[in-house]
C-alpha cells in the first residue's frame, strides 16, 4: 500500500512543481510586458473598483492572452496557478481509482466538484 | 511614484515576507496582507486577492521537497480538504458581506493567535497509535520515518473534531487570503493527534487546494488585479523558496521571536485600524 501511495504523492509533487514553474514564467513574461507598456503613475489601488470584467472571466482572459495583452497574460498565468492544485486533485481521483480505493476516489471527486463549482459558478 | 518603481518596492517587500514566512513556518500571507493594507494603503480586498494567489504558489512550489521525505499523508489530506474547500467557499462569499473594518479585526486576531502559536512551548502530545474506530474505517493512518530506516505507525483520532476545525481554517483562508496553516496544524497535531511532521507537511498540500477554492470566487469578483498580484506573487514565491533553502542553517529560535513581535505589532495595528474605520 505504502509504495503506490508514495508513487502517487511523488507524481502529484512533480505535477505541482511543473505547474507552478510554468505559471510563474507566464506571469513574469506578462509582468515584463506590462511594466514596459505602462510607465505611467501607479494605478489607484487605494479604492476598490474591482478588476475590469475582461480580467474576471476565463473567456475574456484567454482572448486577451492570445492578443498578448499584458494584463491578460498575467491573469492567464494566475489561472494556470489556480489550475495547478486542481490538477493535483484530478491526479488523486485517477490514482485512488487505479488503486481501487473507491472511498478516496469519491472523496477526491467531492473536492474536485467544490473547486470546479468555485471556478465556473456564475453569480 | 511611477508604476515600475512601485512594482519593484512591492516585489522586494514580498520577497522579504515570503522569506520570513518560510523560515518561521507561518507563511507569507499573514505578513503581506497587513503590510500592503497598512503601509501601502492598498484596499484590503485587493491585498487579500494578491496574497491568496501567492499562497497557492508557495504551497505548490514547496510540494516537491515535502513529498521526498514521505511524511505527508494523501488520504488524510484529501479527506480534510472536503472541509477546507467548502470552508474556503464560505469565506470567499463572506468577504463581500463583511465590512473591511471587521475583516481587519478578524485578521488582527488571527495574527495574534499565529504569533502565540509560533513561540509557545509545544506541549508534547503523545502520538496516538492505539486503535480508533472512525480513523480506522476511513483508513486515516500511516507510518512515518523515525530514523535508522525505522517507521512508526500512527492513526487519526477525533476525526469529526478535526474536520470541524478544518472547516474553520478554510473559512479564515477564504476570508483573509491566507493559508491559515497555523489552524490546520492545530487540527491535525493537537486534535487528531498526528505526528507533528505529518501535520505540517500534509497541511502544506492542503493550503494550495484550499486557496484554489476561494481563488475562483475572488477572480470573478475582481479582487485579483494583474498589476498588483504580479509583483506580490512572484516576490512571495521567490522569497519562500529561498527561505526554505536556508531553513536548517539559520538561528530559527531568535528569528522566530523577532518575527512573532513583528506579527503582534501588525496584528494590533490591524485591529486598531479596523475598529477606527481606516481599512
Amino acid at each position: 500500500m505504502t509504495t503506490s501511495d508514495h508513487d502517487l504523492e511523488v507524481a502529484m509533487g512533480q505535477m505541482l512543481r511543473i505547474g507552478v514553474t510554468i505559471a510563474a514564467l507566464v506571469v513574469l513574461a506578462g509582468g515584463v510586458l506590462y511594466l514596459w507598456q505602462n510607465q505611467g503613475p501607479v494605478p489607484d489601488y487605494k479604492h476598490f473598483h474591482g478588476a475590469a470584467t475582461e480580467y474576471t472571466q476565463i473567456g475574456g482572459i484567454l482572448r486577451g492572452a492570445i492578443r498578448l495583452d499584458s494584463r491578460s497574460l498575467i491573469e492567464f498565468g494566475l489561472l494556470l496557478l489556480i489550475a495547478t492544485p486542481i490538477g493535483r486533485v484530478i491526479f488523486g481521483v485517477a490514482g485512488f481509482a487505479k488503486m481501487k480505493d473507491w472511498l478516496y476516489a469519491v472523496v477526491s471527486v467531492i473536492v474536485l466538484a467544490v473547486l470546479l463549482f468555485s471556478l465556473f459558478w456564475k453569480r | 511614484m511611477n508604476d515600475l518603481l512601485f512594482s519593484l518596492i512591492v516585489c522586494c517587500t514580498s520577497i522579504l515576507a515570503g522569506f520570513l514566512g518560510a523560515l518561521t513556518g507561518l507563511g507569507g500571507g499573514v505578513v503581506i496582507v497587513p503590510v500592503l493594507a497598512l503601509l501601502f494603503k492598498i484596499d484590503l480586498r485587493y491585498a487579500i486577492g494578491a496574497s491568496l494567489v501567492s499562497v497557492i504558489a508557495t504551497s505548490s512550489g514547496a510540494a516537491a521537497a515535502y513529498v521526498r521525505d514521505g511524511f505527508s499523508n494523501i488520504r488524510i489530506g484529501m479527506f480534510l480538504e472536503v472541509a477546507t474547500t467548502i470552508g474556503a467557499l464560505t469565506g470567499a462569499w463572506l468577504v463581500a458581506k463583511v465590512s473591511t473594518g471587521w475583516i481587519g479585526v478578524i485578521f488582527g486576531v488571527v495574527l495574534l493567535y499565529s504569533a502565540w502559536m509560533s513561540v509557545r512551548k509545544r506541549a508534547p502530545v503523545s502520538v496516538a497509535s492505539q486503535e480508533d474506530a472512525l480513523g480506522s474505517r476511513l483508513n486515516m493512518k500511516g507510518s512515518y520515518p523515525v530514523g535508522d530506516g525505522k517507521r512508526e505507525a500512527y492513526i487519526a483520532h477525533h476525526v469529526p473534531g478535526g474536520f470541524a476545525i478544518m472547516y474553520l481554517a478554510g473559512v479564515l483562508s477564504g476570508l483573509l487570503g491566507i493559508g491559515s496553516g497555523a489552524v490546520k496544524v492545530l487540527a491535525m497535531d493537537q486534535v487528531m493527534r498526528l505526528p507533528f511532521k505529518v501535520s505540517t507537511t500534509t497541511s502544506n498540500f492542503m493550503i494550495g487546494v484550499t486557496a484554489a477554492a476561494s481563488a475562483g470566487v475572488y477572480l470573478s469578483r475582481g479582487y485579483i488585479l494583474p498589476g498588483l498580484a504580479m509583483p506580490v506573487m512572484l516576490g512571495v514565491l521567490g522569497g519562500s523558496l529561498a527561505g526554505s533553502r536556508v531553513l536548517v542553517r539559520a538561528h530559527v529560535k531568535t528569528l522566530r521571536m523577532v518575527f512573532a513581535l513583528v506579527i503582534v505589532a501588525l496584528g494590533a495595528q490591524m485591529i486598531f485600524s479596523g475598529l477606527t474605520g481606516r481599512l
